[in-house]
């Protein structure tokens, strides 16, 4: 107990300066100290490929050079994934995947869910785990994050809140490739490079040679031990809210996550940008009050979630009740070196970010905290995925805005800049998808259980499946496991899922942004929403609940409700 | 001015019953029904419930009651949701519609090359000149092209005072079915047929052919879109129920559809509307669309003029202050004398001021009067003998006596200052190359109208005073009535200015108007409200116009823009906010069957799983008549801060609205149990 609440106050000293850098060193409207560090190095980067740097693009050219480059990313990694077998650096021999698992893989670490239909350490080369997976974990949070600076920039920016346009009219929201390069450069490898020494210093592995043959206590036996370059790439999972590992059961084994130190990290480097993203966004945009306010509501709706979770893990398994070996704290699937409190602050924690690096079997949870996973996947704000949690909490934010304009009486504005039709058409859409995915794709998968491969029937085998779908749509890529969900139907609905649920909700408030930037901005004043007042942050509380309590309360209920209820 | 909301004689008009029913039940009609994607979703669940019931009836599985009942009760709902949007309608009808039956079988006579041609009103069409004599009605919406006449408007307006109405001025605006009481006139015709004020009244208040106003139109977008999440969750819930092997019934998954889906905001959204149209009517406003009225709630600023709004329209003479060696008693009787042939309200103020400090002013016999015009700024009388009095504007009078020679007192300028501080505007007046001294004109401010501004500043107004008063005068009198900002000595082109910089500022902005050179404010404005009374030009450049020509209309029509907009959202947050309830009352009901132990969340401890079902959806259906009066009257305007009325709205609705349904359930379920 006390161990979670040290590590919710380390987290708030390490992020706060964090943001604060983040928000210097990201600007690229003003020049900063830490250029004359990195600006050499980014231009001739930028030179190499090509790009104007100066040239600041309108949010449907942003929007568009994201499609593109993540475009060839996923064509890239799809045919590195489907012929590793013939390329180097693989010297466990490892034949090269099917199509539609390396289809959904590529797709799945672009979309920064690293769901794995695969096993890692036993179905990738070393190529494709470093090249291809390495390259798209850093490439993945920089995306979500350069979307979030281009917002942050137009819509949240105090002031007359507007940019120069550019020759076609537009106003600019900033240069996509430039802000990519910024964050991996500035951010993302510096921080990664520190988390994997540590790493490395508590015992996890980092080698280029093959998997070792050792030969055990007993002396008859020998057991092939995997290795590679782990520890640098569990840095940027864990920090990139990734969460694809280089083994399969992840930060469970020990060689990904030893003892308690790393677990600590580790957990720690899951929220870590997240919540130092909320602080540069202040920085950037000079609204501090707001994201304060904003900031609370992710910390209330986090430490609710740790707290279901960990008080649902407290108790015996679910499973196991009336029997003798129960025992008192839920510990199956769960590492007896890290205990049920710090399975279960990952485990929320790993839901609440996108993350979905796990270091127990969330499909072994007791119901009821089987479900809060889900329902952190729902809502998916709390803090949320590098960049794309705040995007996405914009998005009810707009919502709640629209209705508390109403509610005091004038035509719904958002910053004092007027929402209308077609701003709420297109929110509308993006809240729409979540439901329309998640259940429609889980109703006809359970369908045709020949499909579906559960290891369960009922209840569980429900939450299951709706797990499967809520993951990839909320881009988190933890799973309840438990089925074969390798098929070419796993496969490609879930890139469906994968593809709409990470591009909708992130484009959508670029597109209201770079919208809301022609028009006029009515002064703040007595009269006006204020965005960071006490009822106003109600309100944006309200809407989430209600959206999610509303649209999935039905198979909830169905599912681990059921499970919980008709247990023992 | 009269009181509003007393004068309708067909307001709280009732519908009789069976007009009701059979209005309600042709709105049943498939094309209207598509016009609402809530009730059709509504529609499409009572017609499959309708074949449910056949099928059980056929079956004989003794489920055709509680089928039947639930298929009543869905199409109860849709009534009532037609019922509010009828009662609506009718009320803006009733309206309008007294209107037109005063103005009765209109006829004109039409001139054409100067010849008379009596024709029915209805064949008019816009340029067509009439002429109209004393005693006779206005035959079509126009302008006095010609002549002057006393006109009684209370057809329009309810207003019984007549109202003068001249060519050439501000006020030669004339409205088809008013009646002239003197005079002949010539109107030129402004609308063609079916474009008139009446006609656009209507138009905003039928149902069928109402347009949605742009947040309502948004509105929609998002209540369309919450009815289709609610149709996937619960068809989804089929195939997921039926892998966990409960078993559902149709029925019982439409029931919950209907609860769900936002029907109390979705079957009032309609009568919202065209009540809040026909609550700017009954202010005697008339907008050119909807979207006029729900602007108005967002207005920042407010562009007010002086005279009317801020003040009663007269000003009147308070002082008479001579100039050093001038005998008070001889500036008062010349002033008097001056004013005794000055029909207007000011020059009748100073007369009536110099008789109550004792004058008897007699018309002087062998003088002749000088009348005011714009050019000299000086009106007065002169005498055969040659002497000349003079009052009007103090830097021409002062300009006149040092033309003639005179030499102004040492301390004039301090003087005229003085008063004009004071807020009163300064008259000098003259005999010759002496200038005698000053008359003070005050003006009067209207009583409460700081109150008015303090509220509208509450809810984040801001007022700017417009007048053509001097800075000294103009900031005196802005600083009694408590506005935010003046400005003075204002032309039309500086209001222009004024509300093209507001609104660089992002401001929404709103003004007044009448005359033709108001026209380009009235334009830009955001809300441009013209008088009935004014010229053609300032009419059809705004969108809205008051009938009673009243200047402080602006703040009724803020008010009831505000109104509007926080009935809409008060409605959508209560709908959205039932449905928790609904989902502990429906869904233990549901799987009662297959998964018993979801009885754990049966909160309500009600009657039986049908029971359960019944009350939820008889509570949907009950809230629509019960909020109709509610959506009618529109919630009560308070002037209070956008924060804390957010507080109060959300307390109120959203967390009234979740909790509300739980004990009414209850309570229904306690009926409906004794049966199911």
């Amino acid at each position: 107990m006390t161990i979670i609440l040290l590590i919710y106050v380390l987290l708030a000293v390490l992020a706060v300066p964090l943001g604060l850098y983040m928000g210097r060193a990201l600007d690229s409207r003003h020049t900063s100290r830490f250029d004359r560090f990195f600006a050499p190095l980014e231009s001739g980067l930028m030179r190499l490929a090509g790009i104007d740097a100066q040239a600041s693009m309108s949010w449907s050219s942003y929007a568009l050079a994201l499609i593109k480059l993540n475009l060839l990313l996923i064509l890239l990694a799809w045919l590195v994934f489907m012929a590793q077998g013939v390329l180097p650096l693989n010297p466990d021999r490892i034949a090269g995947m099917n199509w539609s698992t390396a289809l959904h893989t590529a797709v799945s670490f672009v979309t920064n869910t690293d769901q794995q239909h695969y096993s890692g350490q036993a179905q990738l080369s070393y190529l494709s785990q470093t090249l291809a997976i390495v390259t798209l974990q850093f490439l993945s949070p920089a995306t979500g994050l350069a979307v979030l600076l281009a917002i942050a920039r137009t819509l949240l920016r105090r002031g007359d809140g507007t940019t120069a346009g550019n020759s076609s009219g537009q106003h600019g929201v900033g240069n996509y490739y430039v802000d990519l390069v910024r964050i991996v450069i500035r951010v993302l490898l510096p921080l990664s490079l520190v988390v994997a020494l540590l790493l490395v210093w508590q015992g996890v592995p980092a080698s280029w040679q093959g998997a070792q043959s050792v030969t055990m206590l007993d002396g008859g036996t020998t057991q092939i031990i995997p290795r590679g370059p782990v520890a640098p790439m569990v840095a940027i999972k864990q920090l990139g809210t990734n969460g694809g590992g280089w083994y399969g059961p992840n930060s469970s084994v020990p060689l990904e996550n030893p003892d308690l130190l790393s677990n600590v990290i580790e957990t720690l480097a899951i929220m870590l940008i997240p919540v130092a993203s909320l602080v540069a966004v202040g920085v950037i945009s000079g609204r501090r009050r707001l994201m304060i306010g904003i900031g609370a509501v992710m910390v209330a709706l986090s430490l609710i979630s740790t707290t279901l979770v960990m008080v649902s893990e407290r108790g015996p398994n679910s499973a196991l009740q009336g029997v003798a070996i129960a025992g008192s704290h839920n510990m199956e699937g769960k590492e007896l070196r890290f205990g049920s409190d710090l399975s279960a602050l990952w485990g929320s924690w790993t839901t609440q970010t996108s993350n979905g690096s796990v270091n127990a079997m969330h499909d072994s949870f007791n119901p009821l905290g089987g479900m809060t996973l889900l329902m952190d996947m729902f809502v998916n704000v709390a803090f949320g995925g590098v960049g794309v949690g705040l995007i996405g909490y914009l998005l009810y934010l707009m919502l709640a805005a629209f209705m508390g304009s109403l509610m005091i009486g004038r035509a719904p504005e958002l910053f004092g800049k007027p929402l209308e039709t077609r701003e709420i058409r297109w929110i509308s859409l993006a809240i729409l998808a979540q439901p329309l995915l998640i259940l429609g794709l889980s109703a006809i998968t359970v369908s045709f259980p020949s499909l579906t491969g559960n290891s369960n029937p009922g209840f569980h085998g429900l939450s299951q499946v709706l797990y499967e779908y809520t993951s990839a749509f909320a881009n988190n890529g933890s799973g309840f496991e438990g089925l074969a969900d390798a098929s070419t139907w796993w496969n490609l609905t879930c890139v469906v899922a994968l593809l709409i649920g990470r591009f909708l909700p992130m484009l959508v408030p670029l597109a209201v942004a770079g919208w809301l930037a022609g028009k006029r901005t009515a002064p703040a004043g007595r009269g006006s929403l204020a965005l960071d007042s006490g009822p106003f942050l109600a309100l944006s509380v309200g809407t989430i609940v209600i959206v999610n309590l509303l649209g999935f309360m039905p198979a909830l209920v169905l599912g681990p409700i059921a499970e919980q209820l008709t247990a023992g | 001015m009269t009181n509003l909301s007393s004068r309708r004689h067909h307001h709280g008009s009732r519908m009789p019953p069976a007009t009701l029913i059979g209005e309600s039940l042709r709105r049943l009609h498939p094309r209207s029904l598509a016009r609402n994607p809530v009730m059709a979703v509504v529609a499409i669940g009572t017609l499959v419930c309708l074949l449910y019931t056949l099928l059980s009836f056929i079956d004989g599985d003794g489920q055709t009651a509680f089928t039947l009942i639930v298929s009543l009760i869905l199409l109860a709902t849709l009534l009532f949701a037609n019922a509010a949007e009828a009662v609506a309608e009718a009320r803006g009808k009733a309206h309008a519609g007294s209107l037109r039956a005063t103005r009765g079988e209109l006829r004109a006579r039409r001139l054409i090359a100067g010849v008379e041609e009596d024709i029915d009103a209805g064949q008019l069409r816009r340029g067509d000149r009439v002429r109209v004599a004393a005693g006779e009605l206005i035959p079509a919406d126009g302008e006095i092209v010609e002549g002057a006449g006393s006109i009684n408007e209370s057809a329009v307006t309810g207003e019984s005072a007549p109202v003068l109405r001249e060519a050439g001025t501000d006020n030669s605006g004339v409205s088809a079915g008013t009646k002239l009481l003197s005079d002949d006139i010539v109107v030129e015709v402004s609308v063609d047929p079916g474009e008139s004020l009446l006609d656009q009244m209507i138009a905003l208040v039928e149902g069928a052919s109402r347009q949605k106003t742009p947040s309502e139109l948004a509105l929609s977008v998002l209540l369309a879109t919450l009815t289709l999440i609610f149709v996937i969750v619960v068809v989804s819930l089929v195939p997921m129920a039926h892998f966990t092997g409960a078993s559902t019934s149709i029925v019982m998954l439409v029931a919950l559809l209907v609860c769900l889906i936002p029907t109390t905001i979705g079957g009032l959204l309609p009568a919202i509307g065209i009540a809040g149209m026909e609550r700017a009517m009954r202010a005697n406003l008339v907008a050119r669309s909807g979207k006029a009225v729900e602007i108005a709630g967002s207005i920042d600023t407010l562009l007010l003029d002086k005279t009317g709004t801020i003040t009663l329209g007269d000003r009147r003479a308070t002082e008479f202050a001579p100039c050093p060696g001038i005998d008070r008693t001889r500036l008062r009787d010349i002033a008097a004398l001056c004013s005794l042939a000055d029909p207007t309200p000011e020059g009748r103020s100073i007369v009536a001021l110099a008789r109550e400090l004792g004058a008897h002013p007699q018309a002087p016999e062998q003088a002749e009067v000088v009348a005011f015009s714009a050019a000299t700024r000086v009106s007065g009388l002169d005498f055969s003998d040659g002497r000349q009095w003079r009052k009007g504007a103090p830097n021409a009078i002062a300009a006149m006596v040092q033309q003639q020679g005179g030499r102004l007192p040492p301390d004039f300028d301090g003087l005229v200052e003085r008063i004009s501080r004071d807020g009163a505007t300064p008259l000098a007046v003259a005999e010759g190359s002496v200038l005698l001294g000053v008359i003070a004109l005050s003006d009067v401010i209207k009583q409460g109208i700081a109150e008015r501004f303090a509220q509208l500043r509450e809810v984040g107004v801001r007022t700017v005073m417009v007048t053509g008063d001097n800075p000294i005068t103009a900031a005196a009198i802005a600083a009694e009535a408590g506005v935010d900002d003046y400005i003075a000595e204002a032309t039309p082109e500086r209001k222009l200015e004024l509300i093209r910089s507001e609104q660089a500022g992002g401001r929404l902005v709103a003004m007044m108007g009448d005359g033709t050179n108001d026209a380009p404010a009235l334009a830009q404005a955001d809300l441009g409200l013209a008088m009935n009374s004014g010229t053609q030009a300032a009419r059809e450049a705004a969108n809205m116009v008051d009938l009673d020509s009243d200047p402080g209309k602006l703040l009724n029509a803020v008010e009831i823009g505000k109104q509007l907009l926080i009935t809409r959202g008060a409605l959508t947050t209560f709908s959205l906010a039932n449905d928790i309830a609904k989902y502990f009352a429906i869904l233990p009901a549901i799987f009662a069957a297959g998964i018993p132990a979801l009885a754990a969340l049966d909160v309500l401890d009600l009657h039986s799983p049908r029971s359960a079902v019944l009350s939820a959806v008889i509570f949907n259906a009950l809230v629509i008549p019960a909020l109709i009066p509610f959506a009618l009257r529109g919630v009560r305007f308070r002037a209070v801060s956008a924060s804390a009325m957010l507080r109060r709205n959300l307390l109120l609705y959203g967390l009234g609205g979740v909790l509300l349904p739980f004990p009414a359930i209850k309570a229904i379920d306690l009926v409906v149990g004794l049966f199911f």
